[in-house]
């Protein structure tokens, strides 16, 4: 079973660094990304969006459906956090009040 | 007052810096549409300068949320996040499509900013009171020991 684990672990190594050589390089102005959307956001934002920061305008305008995950997983996370941390005490605190 | 600990120098530097985190914070937060910066780092800055005070003050500091209010608090601001984006709905609109909000304005792209603004405020609440519920579930720990 190590053994196939081991095996699994060097193939998908292998699978991860042969696809990222494929990737385009960071910055790259000829890119995918850079002469799809790119553009667009920067030559339209202020336009549409009335607000000089780029950054702003793509995370809470074209992406706020996003950004709603975003929050709505870091809500989530801090409920899960919180009730992890306080199931011990509970258990630990009427223990010791019913003894 | 009675004091588990601090002393002058704690009060004092105490007195001088959460006033100034937490205009800080509602700066990034208001100017986010302007500047860098926005509803994740404003909630960051706003818990910090309550935890300062909560640190030094103890569980008596004049603005403490506690935890259950906190974890509400989180909610509350998930729901003014979603909120923003059903009230473009009821305006016949996408959801988030912040340019359909019934007001007058020269240009519909001038209501994207109240929009932006909107969203923020929901999100700052939400970073802010998550944090707030995690030191206080961590520091509770400490007190049933």
């Amino acid at each position: 079973m190590r053994i196939v684990s081991t095996l699994l672990l060097i193939f998908f190594t292998f699978i991860v660094f042969y696809a990222a050589a494929g990737l385009p390089d960071v910055g790259d102005p000829n890119s995918a990304p850079s002469t799809h959307v790119s553009p667009r956001y920067i030559e339209k934002a202020y336009e549409e969006i009335h607000s000089p920061n780029v950054v702003t305008a793509v995370l809470a305008d074209y992406r706020g459906y996003d950004t709603l995950g975003e929050t709505t997983v870091i809500f989530t996370a801090g409920i899960a956090t919180v009730l992890i941390l306080r199931a011990g005490h509970k258990k630990s605190d009427q223990g010791g009040k019913r003894e | 007052m009675n004091k588990p600990f601090g002393s002058i120098v704690l009060d004092i530097s105490f007195r001088y810096l959460v006033p100034f985190i937490l205009m800080y914070g509602i700066y990034v937060l208001i100017h986010g549409e302007y500047s860098p910066g926005g509803g994740f780092q404003a909630g960051a800055l706003l818990a910090i300068g309550i935890i300062l005070a909560r640190l030094i003050q103890g569980e008596e500091s004049s603005f403490n949320i506690s935890g259950d209010t906190a974890v509400i608090l989180a909610g509350l601001g998930t729901l003014i996040f979603a909120g923003v984006g059903v009230i473009s709905l009821i305006w016949s609109g996408n959801v988030l499509e912040y340019g359909v909000f019934p007001l007058n304005v020269h240009k519909e792209s001038e209501l994207h900013p109240l929009g932006i603004l909107g969203i923020e405020i929901g999100v700052t609440i939400c970073v802010a009171a998550v944090i707030i519920a995690i030191y206080d579930a961590l520091t509770r720990r400490d007190d049933a020991i």
